[in-house]
């Protein structure tokens, strides 16, 4: 296994971990201030990636369509929160997760309906097609490496809303303890939507940027859905940081896992067993993980709750 | 006891089940007969989920791993010419009930969005399992025979399967039923209303929820042997997350916590799939919008509209 | 000189950077009455939480009855002989005030692993239910649902509940909590009624119950306990006047 090929595996996982990031992050926040498991967030996702799509065969920008997306999302965030989850609140787990795995699938044939179900093409920007030697004689797609780019200023903007800004008090205070922030007599209900819309903007831009590297097509959120809540849940509930740290170890994990292990088995185990092995085990991978994380610190590695 | 109303209900359903298969000859619909033992297959799957989920308050994503373990027992069997229905029975059974043992042990140790969160984990890595063992289809699945039961039930015989199916559904329901008003049912009942309580009083909590993961794991195994049968085709699609949720919607349905809401809730959904298909591929638009307002207004299911007062011990 | 039945040795628990139990020694003596009484925050229940089992200390002994229990869960405490009440009512709302005590008992009837036997009809649990019940004045709402029953009802039957499961030692957190005087007049006259039959660590806020019922009172202040003695000492005690300044119940 060349340095080499590990190194760009490695930047690969990064920069899924990226997409894990964007997703994630509306989802822990979701979770951590209105305790609503949102099955969901994944349908935002795909919607970003429809969007942006439709909107670059509309435009014929990449830019363009990333940025027009971001308040199409933010729209389709808050509307849902308030005509549909809003009620799910006060409802017990059981509920919100019937009720959002039931939008998981109005969302997947709604987009089937409006935009058929062959996946939609989404070619690159001639400027982002293309590579770049990162290291001489180590060339790595352009437009990967925007979207690392992406992840990072996201995590400062983050960074700078929730550390900097009187919103970003009332997240973490709302994230951490619950009750106080009502009681403070702030407007939840308005804090509650932002929040949600925040986070589906996040995805969006997630779903965007995926569009061409991955398919873009019904029931693409499912999968990052789930690596979603094992970032979630590695990271622990309702913290960002947490969220930032997760996703890069998942995302890693997972893109260098896949490759890398069954080549690895074909050396300790024989070659037929590596090969049924090893593809086998590759996608359990991400899980075992979870569970040594939550075996050693349950709450996950940066719990932000404490009330 | 149960009411008399809701007493009535049940002779005449069950009445109508047994007369299905003559009915659907001769109006020659073989279709309907199909359709009929897939929703009793699934009732059987959804009765094992009420037993943790609707009783028990515990939100597992595991049973769709049942279903595929229990449905695999035969496939896999059958691919190594073994034909034997008893033997292929009790490995679905024996299996689920260990699978579901071992997943209950670590995840039920955690709760909340952890719960959740692990036992998807499971069922996903099953299916991923499912997908990369080729040896036995992988992807593409593999082709089954049914079970072989000896020459006095045979289940090449649709409408015997059909009975056979009905039999196992009277026979879960029944032990559901025993099941929830005993002790053991009890302890399951009172740890969802409120767990500390339960253990301040003396109940190691953990223990009972294992038993009751086992139970209901082995359940849905008896389910998934029973699709197999069915289908005559075995997928690793039987184990995806989302056919999880679709059994936990039919629990919903029909009544959480009741033990014939589950026979109505999947009746009601695999119905409904059917005839809403129809109108639209695209079903779940409707269906979606019309879940949310059953979870917000109608959270009592079928089973709790039907007329006849009843208090939630008694069923 | 007798044993204590229960004996707390140095116990701590921190949460964060709070100190909740600040180094507790405490004791009750068989048949005592010792309530434990402090301001908001004062630690009360993280302490009878940790007695009971339901958290663990950082550091600290508990010995029962003779016995270490310190590493026993809530489960096993309770089949040693410690009953615990809630602060905030904790009964099971969807069962019948009967169901809940026959729940109690079947807690300690063996093992529980019974797939077939109805429950709610199992004479065996029923009669005793019956009686426990009318022994804390439930009688006549036996079969009503506990979430249909009154609020000071519902305290009674909560301790109902833990006098199920023949303890030796009642852990009774604000037993009288959000109950009108007569309500708490009718408590308090029960309680009397077990005295000396239960040794009790009586959590209250209410004065009247405290100096009317306790042998002995342990003052909580931050973790900390800072004076034990009669109710008459402690009345009298400057420390804790100061502590209780403004607290008035």
């Amino acid at each position: 296994m060349s340095l080499l090929l590990l190194l760009e595996q490695t930047l690969n996982g990064i920069q899924f971990g990226v997409f894990l990031f964007l997703i994630s992050a509306g989802l822990t926040l979701v979770f951590g201030i209105m305790n609503m498991v949102n099955l969901a967030h994944g349908s935002l996702y795909m919607l970003g990636a429809y969007y942006g799509a439709t909107l670059v065969g509309l435009t014929g920008s990449f830019l363009l369509a990333l940025v027009l997306t971001i308040p199409l999302a933010l729209l389709t965030g808050m509307i849902l929160e308030v005509i549909a989850l809003r009620t799910l609140y006060q409802r017990d787990h059981m509920d919100q997760v019937l009720a959002t795995f039931g939008l998981i699938l109005f969302f997947n044939e709604l987009v089937r309906l409006v935009w058929g179900a062959e996946a939609q093409a989404m070619p690159l920007p001639g400027i982002f097609d293309g590579n770049v030697e990162i290291i001489p004689g180590v060339p790595y797609p352009v437009f990967r490496l925007v979207i690392i780019g992406v992840g990072i200023l996201v995590a400062v903007f983050l960074y700078i809303l929730i550390s900097k800004t009187r919103i970003g008090m009332l997240i973490r205070a709302g994230a951490s303890n619950r009750t106080m922030v009502g009681a403070l007599g702030v407007n939840i209900r308005f804090l509650y939507t932002v929040v949600f819309g925040l986070g589906a903007a996040l995805a969006a831009i997630a779903g965007v940027m995926a569009g061409p590297i991955l398919s873009v097509e019904p029931g693409m959120g499912e999968e990052m859905l789930i690596l979603a809540f094992v970032v979630i849940v590695v990271g622990g509930i309702g913290s960002i940081r947490g969220a930032v740290v997760a996703s890069i170890i998942v995302g890693v994990f997972e893109t260098v896992g896949r490759s890398t292990l069954p080549d690895l088995l074909t050396m300790i185990l024989p070659v037929d067993t590596a090969q049924t092995a090893g593809p086998a085990l590759a996608s359990m991978l991400i899980y075992i993980l979870m569970a040594a994380v939550l075996f050693f610190k349950p709450e996950g590695l940066f719990p932000a709750r404490t009330g | 006891m149960l009411n008399k109303t809701k007493l009535g209900f049940l002779v005449v359903l069950f009445g109508l089940l047994i007369f299905l298969p003559p009915f659907f000859e001769a109006i020659e619909e073989p279709f309907y007969l199909s359709l009929a033992s897939r929703v009793l297959i699934f009732a059987i799957a959804a009765i094992s989920l009420d037993l943790i989920l609707g009783y028990g308050g515990l939100i597992s994503f595991g049973h769709a791993a049942y279903l595929g373990l229990g449905a695999y027992a035969v496939a896999i069997l059958n691919f190594y010419d073994i034909e034997n229905g008893w033997l292929q029975l009790i490995v679905a059974i024996v299996g689920s009930g260990i699978v579901a043992a071992f997943i209950g042990s670590i995840s039920l140790r955690t709760g909340g969005l952890y719960f959740i969160m692990i036992t998807l984990a499971f069922t996903q890595m099953l299916y991923f399992l499912g997908i990369s063992l080729e040896e036995y289809g992988g992807d593409d699945g593999i082709n089954t025979a049914r079970s072989f039961f000896g020459d006095w039930i045979d289940l090449d015989d649709n409408s015997t399967l059909y009975y056979v199916i009905l039999f196992f559904l009277a026979l879960c329901t029944f032990l559901s039923w025993r099941l929830v008003n005993s002790r053991f049912g009890m302890v399951i009942r009172g740890s969802h209303s409120n767990e500390a309580r339960m253990e301040a009083i003396g109940y190691p909590v953990f223990r009972y929820r294992l038993v009751a993961f086992v139970i209901s794991g082995a359940m849905c195994g008896v389910a998934g042997f029973l699709l197999a049968n069915l289908t005559e085709f075995v997928t690793p699609e039987f184990m995806r997350w989302t056919r999880s949720g679709e059994i936990m919607i039919m629990v919903l349905l029909g009544g959480m916590g009741t033990v014939f809401g589950p026979i109505l809730g999947a009746a009601a959904y695999l119905l409904l799939e059917d005839v809403l298909a129809t109108v639209t591929q695209h079903w779940w638009i409707i269906f979606g919008p019309m879940l949310l307002i059953i979870i917000l207004f109608a959270k009592k299911g079928l089973w709790g509209i039907l007329p006849g007062k009843e208090d939630m011990s008694d069923d | 000189m007798t044993d204590p039945i229960l004996k707390v040795d140095q116990l701590v628990k921190t949460f964060g950077g709070i100190t909740a139990t600040d180094h507790v020694d405490f004791e009750v003596m068989p048949g005592e009455i010792h309530a434990v009484i402090g301001p908001n925050g004062a630690g009360k229940t993280t302490f009878v939480a940790q007695v009971a089992g339901m958290l663990r200390p950082d550091s600290g002994k508990i010995v029962f009855n003779g016995r270490d229990i310190s590493r026993m869960s809530a489960p096993q405490r309770s089949h040693v002989g410690l009953a615990r009440s809630f602060q905030i009512t904790s009964v099971f709302k969807n069962f019948t005030a009967q169901e809940n005590v026959a729940l109690s008992l079947q807690a300690h009837a063996g093992h529980s692993f019974r797939f077939w036997k109805r429950a709610s009809t199992d004479a065996r649990l029923v009669e005793p239910a019956r009686q426990i019940l009318a022994d804390v004045g439930l009688a006549d709402r036996a079969l009503v649902l506990a979430g249909n029953l009154a609020h000071g009802e519902q305290r009674q039957l909560e301790i109902a509940m833990a006098l199920a499961t023949a303890p030796k030692m009642l852990l009774l957190d604000e037993p009288t909590a959000g109950m009108g005087t007569e309500e708490s007049e009718t408590m308090r006259a029960f309680m009397k009624d077990l005295k000396g039959r239960y040794s009790m660590l009586l959590i209250e806020h209410d004065m009247d119950t405290v100096f009317s019922l306790a042998d002995r009172v342990t003052v909580l202040v931050y973790g900390r306990s800072i004076a034990t003695g009669t109710p008459e000492e402690i009345r009298n005690n400057a420390e804790v006047r100061a502590a209780y300044l403004g607290e008035d119940e």
